[in-house]
């Protein structure tokens, strides 16, 4: 289960609406509970270093990641997941999604963009041992009106 | 010096988000992490013993790729990320997605 914020749920989906019709990109902050439902209290926007394909590709670059990372540590929070969205394309997850997906347990946001408009918003989980294992599990998506952070350092 | 661990290897790391080790070099930074943490071996290396393809290490702000890779020197007040890359998109061809959808 993925629960998220109301406010991070618009905030990843306008994300998309805004940079239509080209993919966005996003990292998802939080915490993982003992229940294994992820939690999610912060997304953070990164940029699309697809410049050669951003209608249909995207990529985060590491060194963008290492800040946000560092900025949510700083907050109590960590890395639960990542979002990007499928400009006039399904919200499910592609050979290629899978293909570049190696942040196992953790949760893979989708929105399908259509002609500029939010649509439908899936998460998939990505579940394994390690990579040669790897799948995509659909996971529900829980929107809540408010998750609180915590001051604790993750 | 410290060595980050991203999310998916935390397990692999005693639930740890960071590791102290001490070490001249990147590669004794992760050769002396995977001897506290064997498991972790498998998530970074090939069977060939070499840094898989989606591995980034970063030390400090920099990709070891440009600077001397693992014989890049570190001292004490270094810190390594390592960060699995994040990419994806839809497909050109929409025929697995579509019987997928």
């Amino acid at each position: 289960m993925l629960k998220i914020d109301q406010t991070c749920y618009r905030q990843l989906r306008r994300h998309g609406e805004e940079t239509y019709p080209h993919e966005c990109c996003g990292v998802l902050l939080g915490r993982v509970e003992d229940d294994d439902q992820r939690l999610v209290m912060a997304v953070a926007r990164a940029g699309n270093t697809r410049t050669d394909s951003p209608q249909n590709r995207y990529n985060i670059d590491p060194r963008e990641l290492i800040a946000i990372q560092r900025q949510a540590r700083e907050r109590g929070l960590e890395i639960v997941g990542f979002y990007h969205s499928h400009p006039d394309h399904p919200a499910r997850w592609s050979p290629t999604d899978l293909a570049e997906a190696h942040w196992l347990g953790c949760s893979y946001v989708i929105t399908s963009i259509e002609e500029g408009q939010a649509r439908d918003t899936n998460s998939f989980i990505l579940r394994g041992g390690e990579e040669a294992e790897k799948h995509f599990q659909d996971e529900p998506v829980e929107v809540a009106s408010q998750i609180a952070e915590t001051n604790t350092p993750a | 010096m410290k060595i980050h661990i991203p999310t998916p290897l935390r397990q692999y790391a005693g639930k740890k988000d960071t590791i102290e080790v001490q070490a001249g070099s990147v590669g004794d930074a992760l050769f002396a992490l995977t001897t506290i943490y064997p498991d972790l071996r498998r998530h970074l290396y090939t069977d060939e013993g070499k840094l898989r393809a989606f591995v980034n290490v970063y030390l400090n702000d920099e990709d070891i790729r440009y600077l001397l890779k693992e014989s890049t020197p570190v001292n004490e007040n270094d810190s390594l990320s390592i960060v699995p890359s994040i990419a994806g998109g839809s497909c050109a061809c929409c025929c697995a997605c579509r019987m997928n959808a």
